[in-house]
């Protein structure tokens, strides 16, 4: 890979509790590159997403161990402020959840809790993450109405403008499109497409068409375990291991 | 036991009393049902009849702007109006902020264990505790050990405690409804869990902690026993003039007026009248909170 290493994974282990849900796992993320994370339910895809931006330090019991690396540095080090680290890693969720407040407060709000005071330059960056989440168009004259007023793929795409709003180094996904319909989904795909340029994105899907569509580099997930990663066309035709075959061509999970 | 036969629809199998029985249990519950619901409304009904036929006719203005005179046979209850205000003003203004506070920390920062559960076993206790008992404490610890004299102070704090676990009940159920994923999204927004707590949990969960602190002063406002002996006096024709004044309140001039007074049978209708105008009171502060939890919600955009 030519690319910059921007996040690098390695040998991590987390634990709900007894169970050990993910287990030994290394992989890096690149600048610039869309990983897809793919796999059956209840693989750990989504355990090892929220492991990158610490949202598994809610859960109570859980345990990690191993080694993170966001450029270079251990965010698992006990000197990491996780607040401060989580405005660098933003999270996109798999259902739309904006905040019953008005779209501008939405996506203003990851600015305001962040300490910009600056009116001008929170109406700007406003402005500006609403366009980059091609959502500005649509709701330019209603900027002030309550964001739950937006449909479906309109409030995921003001998710992601609230994400985009506080300028993450990288981007976590999801299933970002799981509970849109096709023509929100191919939104969001496109959106994702623009988005690399300028963000390291990580994305769990379950629909491989989508990961093929998408991602740069896929990596398998089955059974807590990283089974196989690879440059994402490489991976979808032809895959070195026969369990990622049987997954990929649909025959079991 | 006749064997069903699988071919054909099952209902057309099932026998015709049974069927007939199903519906004659249905109409018999249904019916249960809504005379249950109906009793509440028509208690209410009763109640607010009775007082309003055997008290409209003392309600006048001078009974709203005048301290009682010869004994309390005539004149007016202005210093109990004002009295029963101040104490659950008072209340609430206690118990509100602390109990608030008590739910966020049950809520939202402790974990599971043994002295969760001691808190949570006193908190539901608190609400079991009879009122006299109140009383009693605040008589005893406020008024005598804290050297506060009967006052509107030991008065409010008794029945601060009294509404405490009442708040603090609705406001974890309210905190309970916010959605999981908008906490997630603040925290992942780079935001700490106390901004998350005041910029997001709390606001979408204050129509329903205002509905606890609705309950809270209700109950506040018509007790007798806790503020018998910690704030409320017999007699007294002055509105006070600071928190350690004593005062007379609404409830505990019923009880007075209808168990102590001089003329018990002659001050009747002076009696229905102020629980009249308590009754208003209370449901005045009811309308009030209810008015402000619907414009919170409004501009909740919820």
């Amino acid at each position: 890979m030519d690319a910059d290493l921007k996040m690098s994974v390695k040998q991590l282990n987390f634990f709900y509790d007894k169970f050990k849900a993910l287990e030994n796992i290394s992989l890096d993320f690149y600048a610039g590159h869309v990983t897809a994370l793919i796999g059956p339910s209840g693989c750990g895809k989504s355990t090892f997403l929220r492991c990158l931006n610490r949202m598994n330090d809610l859960i109570p019991k859980s345990r990690v161990e191993g080694k993170i690396l966001l450029d270079n540095e251990d965010i698992y080090d006990c000197a990491v402020n996780v607040a401060t680290l989580r405005s660098r890693i933003g999270m996109v969720f798999q259902k739309p959840n904006p905040f019953p407040k008005t779209i501008f407060e939405n996506v203003a709000y990851g600015l305001r809790v962040n300490g910009i005071k600056d009116k001008t330059l929170i109406a700007d960056r406003v402005t500006e993450s609403l366009n980059q989440a091609a959502l500005w168009d649509e709701v330019k004259d209603r900027i002030y109405d309550s964001a739950l007023e937006l449909s479906g793929g309109q409030q995921q795409r003001l998710c992601i403008a609230r994400a985009l709003a506080i300028k993450p180094e990288v981007i976590l996904m999801d299933e970002p499109a799981s509970a849109l319909d096709p023509i929100a989904t191919q939104k969001i795909e496109e959106l994702i497409h623009q988005l690399k340029k300028m963000f390291t994105i990580i994305i769990v899907t379950h629909n491989m068409q989508q990961a093929a569509r998408v991602s740069d580099i896929t990596a398998f997930f089955y059974m807590g375990k990283l089974i196989e990663t690879d440059k994402t066309d490489t991976l979808f035709t032809r895959p070195k291991l026969k369990q990622t075959e049987d997954y990929i061509t649909g025959r079991f999970g | 036991m006749t064997k069903t036969d699988v071919k054909k629809p099952i209902t057309e199998q099932l026998a015709l009393p049974h069927i007939k029985y199903r519906k004659f249990k249905q109409t018999i519950f249904f019916a249960l049902f809504r005379f249950a619901a109906l009793i509440n409304g028509t208690a209410l009904a009763i109640i607010l009849f009775f007082l309003l036929k055997n008290g409209y006719k003392a309600i006048n203005w001078t009974f709203l702007t005048q301290p009682p005179i010869d004994s309390m046979t005539k004149g007016g209850i202005l210093p109990c109006i004002v009295g029963t205000l101040y104490l659950s003003l008072g209340a609430i203004a206690i118990s509100l902020p602390i109990g608030i506070a008590s739910a966020i920390y049950l809520n939202e920062y402790a974990g599971s264990g043994r002295v969760l559960r001691i808190i949570r076993l006193g908190i539901n206790n608190l609400a079991g505790v009879p009122s006299v008992v109140f009383g009693l404490f605040g008589l005893a610890f406020f008024v005598i050990y804290l050297k506060m004299g009967v006052s509107i102070l030991a008065g409010a704090l008794t029945l601060g405690l009294l509404s405490l676990p009442v708040i603090i009940g609705a406001t974890e159920e309210a905190l309970k409804t916010v959605p999981e994923t908008y906490r997630e999204a603040s925290l992942g927004l780079g935001a700490t869990k106390l901004q998350t707590i005041f910029r997001v949990v709390l606001p979408c969960a204050m129509p329903g902690i205002l509905t606890g602190a609705i309950l809270g002063i209700s109950r506040a406002a018509g007790e007798t026993a806790p503020i018998m002996f910690t704030a409320a006096v017999f007699f007294t024709p002055d509105l006070p003039s600071s928190i350690f004044d004593e005062i007379m309140a609404l409830p505990y001039h019923i009880y007075v007026l209808s168990t102590a007074g001089t003329e018990i049978e002659a001050t009747r209708p002076l009696q229905y009248g102020t629980s009249l105008v308590l009754i208003v009171l209370v449901f005045g502060m009811n309308l009030a909170a209810i008015l402000l939890r619907a414009r919170l919600r409004k501009r909740m955009h919820i």
